[in-house]
């Protein structure tokens, strides 16, 4: 299959890309990243951009780099550099650990962080990841930067709130202050690999058996990922039980945030599930 | 809208090539059409199947899902640059272990272990099975796969640690 005729740019730096996206109104230009969901949608003419932008050469959009309380991830950082990174392991392994379960060997060698959250397919892995990690996407433009977090980046299935003169250059992520455990917990469909349900979850653990700071993301339903608010309030500062992991399950159900299309008993079913089981590893790590 | 060609500049298989392409030639197909490297398949065309997998500067790539002047100034390795005066060891493997029945997937089989092998030199079977996930072999091989790979472990350790004792 081939794509519609494209013109074909690399940009050299972050502002030689910016003033590509902003030269001329008239022509759709898209930025290339890894290219694993872009080109797949232009194969199938779904995509027809006049004007590709390869993004690959600039260094402003890549590297992990630690600053004060925070670290700062390239939108460019594939998901293997995230699997590979001795400081995302040490600092937010949740993320290495969600990368590491996104499709094969040879996608994780191309897609990147960045990709797949301008993307926005409520399909995707790393926004449960982002949601449970508090990062915050930063967004350079012609007026500057702007930060937000993942709710106020993705507004819709496939719809994110990036202007097409924009480019999203890092996600920041708070390192935690104290002891946090996570898991990340994926029912992978079976032939896309794509999570029918991902669960991430993150907590302080005070002392042994309590939680605190609990974020339970869920994430491959509906139409986007979403904070289960309830559940969480259910385990903060609880005393836990394999009971009150059973609970918190149930909450989850009531607070689903679900599709149209969605299969009500089974999706519900899958959410009490992993939520629990999830809530089962992060609980046999703190206990 | 016109097309415009582009002049591109890769290394394929050790060799420097030069073309001018449309920018929208992919790279399976610039290996295929513009190089004659045949070896290189398209089985689904959709990024799902893993044949058309190459090595582009050492890593395991969908060469469907790649423009080739994306891989300006890189190196680009096919089945067809394993060989040298002898099979390479994946291809003697596999040729030992009848890790091949149509032989549709195997080129990119062998590319992806390439890869998995430079990670875990000595993988367990679930880490064999794990890193091929990229990869679909209609005539469901697997068995005989896990097995030529995981005896291409043995021949590629054997290769380059002579001195060295296998443990286990
Ligand atoms: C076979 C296969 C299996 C997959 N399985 C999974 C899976 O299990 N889980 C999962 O989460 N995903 C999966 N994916 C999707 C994969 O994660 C994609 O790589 C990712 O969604 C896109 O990242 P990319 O770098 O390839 O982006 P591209 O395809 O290059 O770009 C995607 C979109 O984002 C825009 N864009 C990219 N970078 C920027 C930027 N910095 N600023 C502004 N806009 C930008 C592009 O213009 C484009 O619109 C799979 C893909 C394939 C092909
Ligand atoms: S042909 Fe490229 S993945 Fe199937
Ligand atoms: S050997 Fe026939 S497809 Fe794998």
């Amino acid at each position: 299959m081939r794509t519609a005729p494209f013109e074909y740019h690399r940009a050299h730096d972050i502002d030689d890309a910016l003033e590509w996206l902003t030269r001329d109104g008239d022509r759709e230009v898209k930025i290339l990243a890894g290219g694993h969901s872009l080109l797949p949608l232009m194969k199938l003419k779904l995509a027809t951009p006049t004007v590709l932008l390869d993004v690959q050469g600039v260094s402003e959009l890549k590297g992990v780099t630690m600053e004060p309380g925070w670290i700062r991830i390239g939108a460019l950082s594939r998901y293997v550099d995230l699997t590979r990174d001795p400081t995302v392991a040490e600092a937010l392994p949740l993320l290495s650990q969600v990368a590491a379960t996104v499709a094969d060997m040879q996608v994780r060698n191309r897609g990147t962080i960045g990709g797949s959250l301008c993307h926005a397919d409520p399909q995707a892995d790393i926004p449960a990841a982002v949601l449970a990690l508090d990062g915050r996407l930063i967004v350079v433009g012609p007026r500057g930067e702007r930060r937000m977090t993942l709710d106020e980046f993705i507004v819709a299935p496939f719809l994110t709130v990036l202007e097409p003169t924009e480019i999203l250059s890092a996600v920041e992520f708070p390192i935690p202050s104290g002891p946090q455990q996570s898991v990340y917990l994926k029912r992978p469909h079976p032939a896309s690999g794509y999570p029918i349900v991902g669960v991430a979850i993150t907590a302080n653990v005070p002392t042994p058996g309590h939680l605190s700071n609990v974020r339970v993301v869920v994430g491959g339903m509906g139409s986007k990922a979403y904070r289960a608010y309830a559940t969480e309030s259910t385990l903060n500062e609880k005393e836990l039980s394999p009971e009150t992991l059973r609970q918190a399950a149930e909450v989850a159900i009531t607070e689903a945030q679900l599709s149209d299309d969605a299969d009500v008993p089974y999706h519900s079913q899958l959410i009490r599930t992993y939520v629990e089981r999830a809530l089962h590893r992060l609980y046999g790590g703190v206990a | 809208m016109e097309n415009h060609l582009t002049e591109i500049t890769m290394t394929v298989n050790g060799v420097s090539v030069s073309r001018n392409i449309e920018p929208r030639v992919l790279l399976a197909h610039f290996l295929r059409e513009e190089l004659g490297l045949t070896g290189t398949h398209i089985g689904c065309d959709t990024s799902q199947c893993g044949a058309c997998t190459v090595l582009i500067d050492g890593e395991a790539v969908k060469s469907c899902t790649v423009l080739a002047v994306q891989c300006m100034g890189q190196s680009v390795t096919t089945i067809e640059g394993l060989a040298q005066t002898t099979l390479h060891p994946m291809q003697a493997a596999f040729r030992e272990k009848h890790g091949l029945q149509c032989g549709f997937c195997t080129s990119g089989v062998m590319m992806t272990a390439i890869e998995l092998l430079k990670q875990y030199p000595n993988p367990t079977e679930s880490q064999i099975r794990q890193g091929l996930d990229g990869v679909l072999c209609r005539c469901t091989g697997y068995e005989t796969i896990v097995r030529s790979v995981q005896h291409a472990a043995s021949l590629m350790s054997k290769q380059e640690l002579p001195q060295e004792e296998e443990v286990g």
